[in-house]
């Protein structure tokens, strides 16, 4: 079904009874001619794409547990495209362009506000590398100014400019295309837009063995629900890549780390857009329900628990509480963690594998959510035509090999 | 916060260390392909279950050592100095459920 205006009053004369669910919950079939894993927003997206823009429409997700569930799921919504190396710059501001008019497109409210993102500077460093990021932007055509701090005071006008704070405000680079969207709509957009288009969406189906031919070509997965053959396997498992690729002998230039957020109770509209700070460790927006959005740093060790040190969260609301003071008495309700693949140059894998028909899309780090429309549509490209996507090509395994990496410090908001 | 044990000065809370990534990973040598040098410097097994790292008490002694730590339920099961032994790996199924962290 389509939703519009009509449909909504149809709906509303009927109650609200009659809205049909929204995607397929289909059995998995014998075989299928690829199969991404990892349903969540990077591999929903990159079913989507392989389907409207490719014509492939006997494939499959499977998902460990629900689709969205995993960090789709826990990020903190921020969506922004001014990093500094030409090759992350495409990459991102592929995403943005997407976010525009991603809800038209599928139909679905992604809640994609631009309603600007302001990264502060607190040390003449700080300003030196915005100013840098401001210059590397502007000549790839990426808007990102500068605001001094009567600007950034306008800007957001709860912001703290008392120059005796620990770490006063000298300033701030703002992308006014940034934003947020909901996170959750993104992947249940994607998921139906998908579903509608032919694509099977299995949940409760964990991969347990990746099947090779005589030639070492993959040739299908073994899951919990039984075994699908497949000549294609794009592994979009964020956190869980390493377990996944060590299946097919892959060892993986990845390590994981708990990243943490946690939310406030709700609160009337006060916060405008979003901030995040470096040098102090925190990022925070509100959302349309009202809660502040909070987001703090990874834990220092390699886990998979979802959860991490409490110290994380304080040393955050720390940063928090000194940049908005008004702020200090809000209670916070929740807090959680997820699980972030990070590379050693903080870029994303969007590429093949030594093994054919494997390939992977990974490394997204601390900062994933922002790229969802981007880097699902660069690799349904790398999937379905075998070849990397023209902005995906430096994003490749090989690069830690050849030495070209793409050193992106600004690939998490907040310094490691 | 987790609470890790320094062979040399007991159990601290985890702020006086830094993790220090996968250890026993040993540097090859100068003659060594590309390859090689990718996988020393870059490739890491990230393995889920228990793994053996090396820590760094960074405010407490100064010096590295290597613990065999779950990484599900981020106990820790040993701590060894640099030299030493490599303790046992328990088998998965003594990892039982994630511990209360310590706060």
């Amino acid at each position: 079904m389509h939703f519009s205006f009509f449909s909504l009053l149809r709906q509303a004369f009927a109650k609200h009874e009659g809205w049909p669910r929204q995607w397929r919950d289909p059995e998995p079939k014998p075989a299928y001619d690829a199969v991404i894993v990892g349903a969540g927003g990077h591999g929903l997206a990159t079913a989507y794409y392989m389907a409207a823009e490719h014509g492939m429409r006997n494939i499959a997700v499977v998902e460990k547990g629900w689709l969205g569930g995993g960090n789709t799921g826990r990020n903190t919504t921020i969506i922004r495209s001014n990093y500094l190396w030409e090759e992350s710059e495409a990459l991102y501001d592929h995403a943005l362009d997407i976010w525009q008019d991603l809800s038209q497109v599928l139909n679905y409210n992604v809640m994609y506000s631009a309603r600007g993102v302001l990264m502060l500077a607190h040390t003449i460093h700080d300003v030196q590398v915005a100013k840098r990021h401001i210059h590397a932007n502007r000549l790839a055509g990426i808007e990102n100014e500068w605001l001094d701090p009567g600007q950034c005071k306008d800007f957001v006008p709860v912001l703290n400019l008392d120059p005796n704070i620990r770490y006063p405000i000298m300033g701030g680079a703002l992308q006014r295309k940034g934003g947020v969207a909901r996170h959750d709509a993104v992947a249940w957009g994607y998921a139906r837009a998908a579903s509608a288009l032919g694509v099977d969406i299995i949940q409760n189906c964990e991969v347990k063995g990746i099947r090779r031919d005589a030639s070492g070509a993959v040739c299908g997965l073994d899951t919990t629900r039984g075994m699908i053959a497949t000549k294609k396997v794009g592994v979009v498992a964020a956190g869980h890549t390493s377990v996944l690729m060590q299946m097919a002998g892959v060892r993986m230039p990845l390590e994981s780390y708990p990243l943490q957020a946690l939310v406030s109770e709700p609160l009337k509209p006060i916060f405008p857009c979003v901030v995040m700070s470096n040098t102090i460790h925190a990022y925070i927006s509100q959302s349309d329900k009202g809660d502040l959005v909070i987001g703090a740093g990874t834990d220092q060790y390699n886990s998979y628990s979802q959860t991490g040190g409490l110290h994380i969260t304080q040393h955050t609301l720390d940063a928090i509480c000194e940049l908005f003071p008004m702020f200090r008495r809000v209670r916070m309700l929740r807090n959680w963690g997820g699980i972030v693949d990070v590379t050693p140059d903080r870029s994303p894998i969007i590429a093949k594998t030594p093994v054919p028909g494997l390939f992977v899309n990974c490394g997204w780090g601390t900062g994933g959510f922002k790229a969802t429309p981007g880097s699902g549509h660069v690799f349904a490209h790398t999937v379905a035509t075998g070849e990397p996507h023209r902005i995906a090509a430096p994003f490749t395994i090989e690069r830690f090999k050849t030495g070209r990496l793409i050193d992106e410090a600004a690939a998490a908001a907040v310094a490691h | 916060m987790l609470l890790v044990t320094c062979p040399y000065c007991g159990p601290r809370p985890e702020i006086e260390f830094r993790q220090a990534g996968e250890a026993h990973i040993a540097r090859p040598a100068i003659t060594c392909s590309d390859d090689e040098w990718a996988d020393f410097l870059y490739m890491r097994d990230n393995h889920k279950g228990y793994m053996r790292e090396r820590w760094r008490h960074v405010a407490g002694c100064g010096r590295f050592f290597n613990v065999v730590r779950h990484t599900v339920t981020d106990k820790f099961v040993a701590s060894y100095k640099v030299g030493e032994e490599k303790p046992a790996i328990p088998a998965e199924a003594a990892a039982g459920p994630r511990v209360e962290i310590v706060r």
